[in-house]
């Protein structure tokens, strides 16, 4: 016998001022969606914050939070749901740890409709399980009509880092090889191919995934992996400069072996975008000394998630810390941070 | 990407460069000005100076639509906004421009103007349609390229009626700009260009005709050229063949896209709506005559200028940016003093250094390490 005199009507109804209010609408919306879908005896207990024990000998720990805002809230491959687990799941696995459990912070807007809010959850609740990291606590707020755009996520994630695994850009060493996992662009370009004045017909799906199995994997294999990172906003360019300018050293990679699918050039061709700009949510960059580059390259390709893992260049001396590729024509040229947002070409 | 990729080929483009490399005299120059940023943007990314021996040179000329655009006409587009309220609708790369008083467009639209990103003037019309009362105003920029799709939008308000709609025109002409680069010396002959890598897809609308008296009349070669790094590579060849045989002639690469002729069905439609205007002020070039449209007469109540009354009031540039100097091919992006220092794509001082396809902005994202490695004695 529910507690409520009739269900939360998830078919017609939208968020209200009441769901966030701490009264019993907010109760009830916690018990019937959020307690419901996520599902796990942590948040089962309902305490105001979620208490755990760490595994033994589990290391050090790690913490990573994310803030989601994307728009359109549900695009090819994925949703603000599954894209807030795996976020912030990558940037616990990008620290070298194994992920344990997930925080999520939810402001709504008033009149939202429930469907999609459930719609939202089952995928958040989904791509949790598969993960194997557990929403074990979490908050809403729900705010007027025109103060958020329909919902945000925040999700924090702790996990553990195996005693022995050292990342960071400042170990990367001039020869290191740099290794992505897999193609660059197809987040970004799905999501743009969604946009409200910029339709486009394409097939691209978001490459959004949780990566720390493979991550593990990496580790597992090549402990001397010098640092790891996931190019979401701003691109493979945005995290080649950030570890040019962390590690002291330039960084040379080749056009040519730059893993990307024939539609999303094509669309970024059109939209004047460059790829190495263009976000990812399901792809990582390696840098690992030159002598396990190949066993690593073969660990990854057996991984499903970085199948099309590919070597795309070496770290180098450069006091100037620069980004430099070799182009597919042969020539030479500086990959820069993006500047402000990208623009399409005019003319 | 078939039709892209064949025009990437490193293969051909080495090939290519061997034969230039092997054709130029040492006893000749070789200035060539691109005149697009369209193609600056292709040299700088696809490091194409690498490929060329060092009797080629390349000079960026003013073929980049956002940096000739004077501060005085990024102004007036701020105050249709924050004046006379209206939906100012604008493509993107036009945000940025440094405007008087530290403002851009960026910068008026964080401070509550209506300001509005569009990726064709056909969205300008349908908000125009869509906020019957609000006035909207398509900021309109662009070579020729861009001219036809303004024309048929101001045809197609006209025969929608659509009253609240209008065009603050700006379209400029680059036939007047090669010719002003050539005059602007007194003595033509003493300018230091030796051919020039003609416009793309502005010459898919005007065809190759336009540039043939300029061609004989200054006695400097024109081909046409693609934007693709493959076309850039072989219309520099060609240039350099004219150079070494002593023709000046007008040589069309890009066959695939332009013809002699040219659009005559977007030629009609501009000639329809525009007249030339007698005089616009160039940022960098100074006043060009008669290198620039306005909207006719006949469609004057779509005309932003007449309907708001916006005068024109020039303003100087910045002292320190040497972005005249730079799109009149008299000095490189490195030689200005403010370049990668002051001035970055995300601060940008000169109208250079906002498009991607401005020379000091392609130099910077693309080409800065071979300078600093030249100073730093780095190999």
């Amino acid at each position: 016998m529910s507690r409520y005199a009739r269900p939360v009507d998830f078919k017609h109804g939208k968020v209200d001022l009441t769901h966030g209010s701490g009264g019993r609408a907010m109760a009830q919306l916690i018990d019937e969606l959020f307690v419901r879908h996520f599902d796990n005896p942590i948040l089962d207990s309902m305490n105001d914050g979620a208490c755990f024990a760490l595994p033994a000998g589990a290391g050090r720990m790690v913490m990573a939070t994310d803030g989601h805002v994307v728009s359109p809230l549900f695009f090819p491959g994925g949703d603000i749901g599954c894209l807030s687990v795996h976020g912030t799941v990558n940037d616990v696995a990008m620290a070298g740890g194994r992920p344990l459990y997930l925080s999520a912070g939810f402001i709504l807007e008033e009149g939202f409709p429930l469907a999609d809010l459930k719609r939202i959850v089952v995928s958040m609740a989904d791509a949790a399980r598969e993960a194997g990291v557990p929403i074990v606590t979490g908050d809403t707020k729900v705010v007027e009509q025109g103060k958020v755009d329909g919902v945000f996520i925040t999700t924090t994630g702790v996990g553990v880092v195996p005693d022995g695994i050292e990342l960071g850009p400042d170990r990367i060493r001039p020869g290191d090889c740099i290794l992505l996992s897999g193609c660059i662009g197809d987040h970004g370009v799905a999501i743009l191919s969604k946009r409200e004045n910029l339709s486009f017909e394409t097939e691209i799906q978001s490459d959004t995934a949780a990566l720390h199995t493979l991550t593990a994997a990496m580790l597992d294999a090549v402990p001397s992996i010098r640092a790891l990172r996931d190019p979401t906003r701003g691109g493979l360019s945005a995290v080649l400069n950030e570890f040019a300018g962390q590690s002291g050293c330039g960084i040379a990679i080749r056009e040519k072996d730059i893993p990307i699918r024939g539609e999303v050039a094509a669309a970024c061709e059109l939209l004047g975008l460059d790829p190495l700009h263009v976000a990812n949510e399901g792809k990582l960059v390696a840098v690992c000394p030159p002598e396990d580059a190949e066993r690593l390259l073969a660990v990854m390709r057996a991984h499903p998630l970085a199948a099309g893992a590919a070597i795309i260049g070496t770290a180098i001396v450069d006091p100037q810390h620069f980004v430099q590729m070799e182009t597919v024509f042969g020539g030479r040229r500086m990959v820069d941070w993006l500047t402000g947002e990208q623009l399409p070409r005019i003319c | 990407m078939k039709y892209i990729d064949e025009f990437r080929d490193g293969e051909l483009a080495r090939g290519i460069a061997a034969t230039i490399a092997a054709e130029v005299q040492p006893a000749r120059r070789y200035r060539l000005m691109e005149f697009c940023g369209g193609h600056t943007h292709a040299i700088s990314r696809y490091g194409l100076l690498d490929l060329l021996p060092p009797a080629v040179r390349m000079i960026h000329g003013p073929g980049c639509p956002v940096c000739v655009l004077p501060i005085g006409r990024i102004d007036s587009a701020i105050e249709l906004a924050r004046e006379h309220g209206v939906i100012l609708c604008t493509y993107a790369d036009t945000l940025r421009v440094p405007a008087s008083g530290g403002l851009s467009l960026t910068r008026a639209k964080a401070q509550g103007a209506d300001i509005r990103m569009v990726y064709s003037c056909d969205d300008a019309l349908r908000i125009a349609q869509e906020n019957p009362a609000r006035e909207v105003v398509f900021f309109a920029i662009g070579f020729e390229t861009t001219t036809p799709p303004t024309a048929a939008i101001i045809r197609q308000a006209a025969a929608l009626d659509v009253p609240n709609f209008s065009v603050f025109c700006n379209h400029v002409l680059t036939p007047a700009a090669m010719v002003h680069i050539m005059e602007s010396e007194g003595d033509p002959d003493a300018v230091a260009l030796d051919g020039f890598v003609g416009p793309a897809h502005v010459s898919t609308v005007i065809g190759s005709q336009p540039y043939e008296a300029f061609a004989a009349h200054y006695h400097r070669p024109v081909v046409i050229s693609g934007f693709e790094p493959l076309d850039v590579m072989q219309s520099i060849l060609m240039l350099v063949r004219q150079i070494n045989a002593g023709r000046a002639e007008v040589e069309n690469q890009f066959t695939r896209a332009v013809s002699r002729e040219g659009n005559r069905k977007a030629q009609a439609l501009v000639a329809e709506i525009f007249e030339l205007r007698e005089a616009f002020d160039w940022r960098g070039l100074g006043e060009v005559p008669r290198s620039a449209l306005q909207i006719r007469p006949a469609f004057a109540r779509f005309d932003a200028e007449r309907r708001y009354g916006i005068g024109y009031r020039q303003v100087a540039d910045p002292k320190a940016c040497e972005c005249a100097a730079i799109l009149r091919g008299h000095k490189h992006p490195a030689d200005c003093k403010v370049f990668g220092t002051v001035c970055t794509p995300d601060h940008p001082i000169g109208a250079c250094m906002v498009s991607s396809e401005g020379a000091c902005a392609a130099y910077y994202t693309y080409g800065r390490f071979n300078v600093v490695v030249k100073e730093a004695g780095v190999a």
